[in-house]
């Protein structure tokens, strides 16, 4: 929920955030988009090594009833996903800042962070929605 | 604007989340479809079902006049007994499936899906030969009472001896007070009941089972534990596993058609059909492969299309990814494989014997 939103994090208007690591950001879905797709099912991962795109789809979410696309919130290359999904894609729901990560992506420019929002302005964006 | 069920303001107190379902505001979960899927399992859950529309046949002739708009046959069963039915066209293709209750002869009450209610009762006033229907729709609320625990919770809040309530029967009694028609019905492969009340005593009857039903572990369910459940069965879904373009006999639901009975509207398609052979057949699948089948996904043998997925999910009970759909007649038997085409993907499939869902 809105009060539960971390302050280290940037985040999208798709409701994705990523953690800054240098040159490297994990990427998760947010606490909000958890609880809007209801229980997590499936996660499909984008594959090491491929690139993936700044808002374009790069996996799909799979809760019981709907399908909804995850789009990455940076350019670069996919470094490591986050195998323990196909296991346990309920983790998800449970951790979403934490063990739900979903990928990490080495940035293809480490300036394009600065583009996603802040805390707050997410924060914002979830109370106007 | 979306139509309201008279428990609406109860849902929302309740936290659940409400979606738009065929033009009613409805719950589709109030905490988590998985654990609304195993309270039904496990224990006992509430569904507010209000939306069905229920239409009512009386007079003399009444069960003769019905006889002849569904596939399955009144005559066979006893008063206080219920049947699951087709209502087909000419084609012996669905207009929808029902379930009719036979109070006597001169009274048969049906339930039919809300999606279908007003094509439903234009399409009987048009056909019915006999006694003309009257819709009932507003003159009752619904709630289903279902899981191994139900049985339980509504002896509790009855006098009515609901051990003599076989199942698909049913009987009028008191239920916390509440006048109400007590049917061991249900669309979740579960022991249970469907209780039809007054609207104006939903809310009475609603608060009544989920208190008494606090020892069993009650909890109240939303759309998205009633789809998972119903899958599991492989229970058929109108608009999705059933419609007017597949006949009752593709459907796999030939048990539910009485082809010696007297005429009734799909029977002549229906014995040209088996005597022609079913070219098509409604199949449930394990996915074996990575991924969810879901509703409108293509399946291919060979890389080429020849069916489509009617429902699809990740089974909460079964914990398997699995599906219904239309596949050949050829592709139709346990054990036969094909893909699942999902969103460009082939994943392998085997069909499976059917329900999904047995009981440990």
């Amino acid at each position: 929920m809105a009060d539960s939103i971390p302050g280290d994090l940037k985040y999208t208007k798709e409701h994705e955030w990523a953690r800054v690591q240098g040159k490297v950001v994990v990427v998760g879905v947010t606490a909000h988009a958890q609880e809007s797709l209801g229980d997590v099912v499936y996660v499909e991962l984008p594959k090491l090594g491929a690139t993936i795109t700044e808002g374009k789809q790069f996996g799909v979410i799979e809760s019981t009833k709907a399908v909804s696309e995850l789009y990455s919130p940076v350019t670069g290359t996919v470094v490591k996903v986050n195998d323990a999904l196909a296991d346990n894609p309920s983790t998800v729901n449970t951790d979403p800042y934490g063990a739900g990560w979903i990928v990490e992506v080495e940035l293809s420019d480490p300036k394009q962070v600065d583009a996603l929002m802040d805390a707050t302005a997410y924060s914002n964006l979830l109370k106007s929605a | 604007m979306a139509r309201r069920t008279p428990l609406n303001e109860a849902h929302r107190k309740l936290g659940a989340r409400m979606v738009d379902f065929a033009g009613w505001d409805m719950p589709v979960q109030y905490s988590s479809v998985i654990g609304e899927h195993e309270a039904v399992r496990n224990a006992v859950g509430l569904f507010d079902v209000s939306h069905m529309g229920e239409v009512e046949f009386s007079g003399p002739g009444a069960l003769e006049t019905v006889n002849a708009l569904i596939s399955n046959d009144l005559a066979r069963i006893s008063d206080g007994q219920a049947v699951y039915a087709g209502l087909l066209n000419e084609q012996g293709t669905f207009v929808d499936d029902i379930v009719a209750y036979r109070f006597s002869p001169e009274r048969i009450f049906i339930c039919v899906n809300s999606s279908n209610r007003e094509k439903d009762f234009a399409w009987m006033k048009e056909h019915a030969k006999g006694v003309k229907p009257v819709d009932r729709g507003d003159d009752f609320a619904q709630i289903a009472v279902q899981g191994p625990k139900a049985g339980g919770l509504v002896q509790r809040l009855t006098k009515t001896d609901t051990s003599k309530i076989g199942t698909y029967r049913f009987a009028e009694g008191e239920v916390a007070g509440v006048k109400s028609i007590i049917s061991r019905t249900g669309y979740t492969g579960e022991d249970g009941f469907e209780l039809y009340c007054a609207p104006d005593d939903a809310v009475k009857l609603w608060d009544a089972l989920l208190t008494e039903g606090q020892q069993d572990g009650v909890k109240p369910c939303g759309l998205g534990a009633r789809d998972s459940l119903r899958t599991e069965m492989k229970y058929a879904l109108y608009g999705n596993d059933i419609d007017d373009q597949h006949t009752a006999l593709e459907a796999g639901l030939g048990w539910i058609v009485k082809l010696d009975k007297a005429a009734f509207i799909g029977k002549d398609a229906l014995v040209a059909q088996k005597a022609a052979g079913v070219k098509r057949k409604l199949v449930g699948f394990e996915v074996t492969g990575s991924g969810i089948p879901r509703h409108g996904y293509a399946i291919h043998k060979d890389g080429k299309p020849v069916g489509e997925v009617t429902s699809g999910t990740m089974g909460p009970s079964v914990k398997k990814p699995i599906g219904i759909g239309y596949v050949p007649a050829e592709l139709a038997a346990e054990g036969s494989t094909f893909d699942v085409d999902v969103r460009g993907r082939p994943v392998p499939a085997v069909v499976v014997k059917t329900p999904f869902y047995k009981k440990p």
